[in-house]
């Protein structure tokens, strides 16, 4: 038994999905207890590489023992954890919430086994997906990183076709396809990155920065890659089908953790290894895009007849705050701007993913998600209405939820460094917010008369309980704010510099 | 030198052609054909960045890896998508013949 204050702990939360992943494909019928066990041993693992990064700070391990330029070297550090401990949270909700969607019975002729078939390729996909996503958290080389980056994609695209419905299956492959697109044009980046310096590892990178044209054209090819992974408007355009056809636990995982992902990716090149050759027109146009998406995924959102791709134009206008925090970054103190990025995709992880939840647990018993048909959901899914509220209170920013302090952060940044105009933005946006939550909430609780209970089907406690859980997570995330800010400031280096002196170059 | 910023100016050639097919056709097949010219393009890239003159020096290991990895990566996302194309045209053959019938015995409406 290896001791709690090793590094190499550092490769558990890979290894354990993906054994957890391949034992699936082998036993179905322990499918589910093996990814149970995964989750909980991988939030375990996290939680002592928390302890360790606290007392020792950031870590970092080379596989195999093989050092930096021929090795494959992984790394922990504040922003990293973050992300990593979020991703075991929402998954473990995730994992649960998903026993119970599929153990639902649909009565119906046609339907019965269907959940049984979808189940048997949801767990393995599910685990070695996840596996992916730690990997891309832990990497610490640039071609390392290009390879987790098709490793999620791969998992994603099967997850988003799995319910075998055509429009979920033209969903998935122009996912698909514009994933390999972003892909392709990041490892070009990479390509002209290595021809410039010879190396991949990121700290070495951030040792050697200059600027040039090679590495300007470099990080652009990376950026944009990036940036259609994560759907920043206006390349969103793939985001909502994909999300909305989906079965309710898989728009939860790529709502809430695979759209993060390579915006964690984008935020660590743009903010720790190529600082230096970042300009203000760069930081203000994604500034920009970020505020477009805010308005134009909100205003979309409002217009929705579908409660599914009502949730997923959501996520892309929560996407947007996360862009609104790069032209504050660089006139601004960098510290709250920090702390604002990572809460939004704290909070925003957690709440989407219950809303997602929710409405599937809504689609499962009502047979569809037509937001005007659906009056009285309250009376036969009170907990599922709760948890949708809640996380609704949380997308609209009111205190003391999680994205209350990111948007407060955010605007009061934006007025210190007298950009107004983005502070404006993000107010507009949570009045915009609340029209598409109120506009749902309302609808769930009115009951209209004559109206007639329709028999509650049985369903598993877990069907309803992990979406109110995980919006109960983002509720209090705003009351427990002094502790993330903390993990953050022990883990990077970086941070620490930003902190004090801004990011003024 | 030359040689090198030849077979380089070639992969980017590829890559620009690939994208433009990706954008251009709308067939699945000739989409997921340009996805995989354009990584050959990025392979073409990497392989040039390896290159040296005879004898002057060890050849760098590094790309090498990187391009084998690559194509291993491309093999195995190409697949995927083959797969996904074949389902997308049943389903929507299936559902369009299915349409045809229902027209035909002027069921479902």
């Amino acid at each position: 038994m290896i001791s709690f204050d090793d590094p190499s702990w550092i490769v558990i939360p890979i290894i354990l999905p993906l054994a957890a992943g391949l034992l699936c494909f082998l036993t179905r019928r322990w499918a589910f207890a093996f990814s149970l066990a995964a989750s909980l041993g991988n939030l375990l693992a996290s939680g002592i590489l928390l302890k360790q990064l606290l007392s020792v700070g950031p870590l970092s391990y080379n596989v195999g023992n093989w050092k930096a330029p021929l090795g494959i070297a992984l790394r922990i550090d504040g922003p990293a954890i973050l992300m990593l401990l979020m991703t075991a949270v929402t998954g473990l909700g995730i994992t649960l919430y998903a026993r119970g969607y599929f153990s639902f019975r649909i009565s119906g002729q046609k339907k019965i086994g269907r959940h049984e078939r979808q189940e048997r390729f949801f767990w393995p996909l599910w685990m070695t997906l996840w596996a992916s996503l730690n990997g891309l958290f832990l990497s610490a080389d640039l071609f390392n990183l290009y390879v987790t980056l098709e490793l999620i994609s791969i998992p994603a695209v099967a997850l988003a076709a799995l319910s075998g419905k055509p429009a979920s299956q033209i969903a998935a492959f122009r996912y698909l396809l514009v994933s390999l697109l972003g892909s392709l044009s990041y490892l070009l980046g990479v390509v002209f990155i290595y021809r410039t310096y010879g190396v991949l590892d990121l700290a070495l990178l951030g040792s050697k920065t200059a600027s040039g044209a090679g590495i300007g054209a470099a990080l652009a090819l990376m950026s944009v890659g990036l940036l259609l992974k994560t759907a920043l408007f206006p390349m969103h355009f793939w985001l909502p089908p994909a999300h909305a056809n989906a079965l309710a636990p898989v728009s939860a995982i790529l709502s809430a953790l695979v759209v993060k992902a390579s915006f964690y990716l984008l935020f660590r090149l743009w903010f720790d290894v190529f600082a230096s050759t970042i300009t203000e027109p760069a930081l203000n146009l994604l500034g920009t895009l970020g505020g477009v998406a805010i308005v134009w995924g909100a205003l979309q959102a409002i217009r929705q007849q579908r409660l599914k791709l009502l949730v997923a134009y959501s996520t892309v206008s929560q996407l947007g705050y996360l862009f609104i925090a790069f032209p504050l970054a660089y006139l601004e103190k960098g510290a709250d701007i920090w702390a604002a990025v990572i809460f939004m995709a704290l909070a925003h992880s957690c709440a989407k993913s219950a809303m997602f939840m929710a409405a599937g647990t809504i689609f499962l018993h009502a047979g569809h998600d037509r937001i005007n048909d659906l009056a009285g959901v309250r009376s036969y899914l009170p907990v599922t209405v709760f948890a949708y509220a809640i996380a609704g209170v949380n997308i609209m920013g009111l205190p003391p939820s999680g994205g209350f302090i990111a948007k407060w952060l955010l605007i009061s940044s934006s007025l210190n460094s007298s950009q107004w105009w983005w502070g404006l933005i993000v107010m507009a946006g949570s009045l915009l917010a609340s029209v598409y939550v109120f506009r749902v909430v309302s609808r769930f609780f009115v009951i209209p008369e004559g109206y007639h209970v329709p028999d509650r089907q049985p369903h598993s406690p877990l069907l309803e309980w992990p979406a109110l859980v995980l919006a109960l997570v983002a509720l209090l995330l705003g009351l427990i704010a002094p502790y993330p800010l903390h993990i953050l400031e022990t883990g990077s280096s970086l941070f620490a510099m930003v902190s004090q002196k801004g990011l003024l170059l | 030198m030359i040689t090198n910023m030849l077979y380089s100016l070639g992969g980017l050639l590829l890559f620009i052609m690939g994208l433009f097919a990706l954008i251009a056709c709308s067939h699945p097949l000739r989409k997921i054909l340009a996805v995989n010219v354009m990584a050959t393009g990025v392979f073409l890239i990497l392989i040039a960045t390896a290159y040296k003159q005879a004898g002057a020096g060890e050849i760098d290991p590094v790309p090498h890896a990187m391009v084998l990895t690559g194509i291993v990566v491309s093999v195995s996302v190409t697949a995927l998508a083959l797969i996904l194309a074949c389902r997308v045209q049943e389903t929507s053959n299936r559902s369009l013949s299915q349409q045809r019938k229902n027209d035909f015995t002027g069921a479902g409406e």
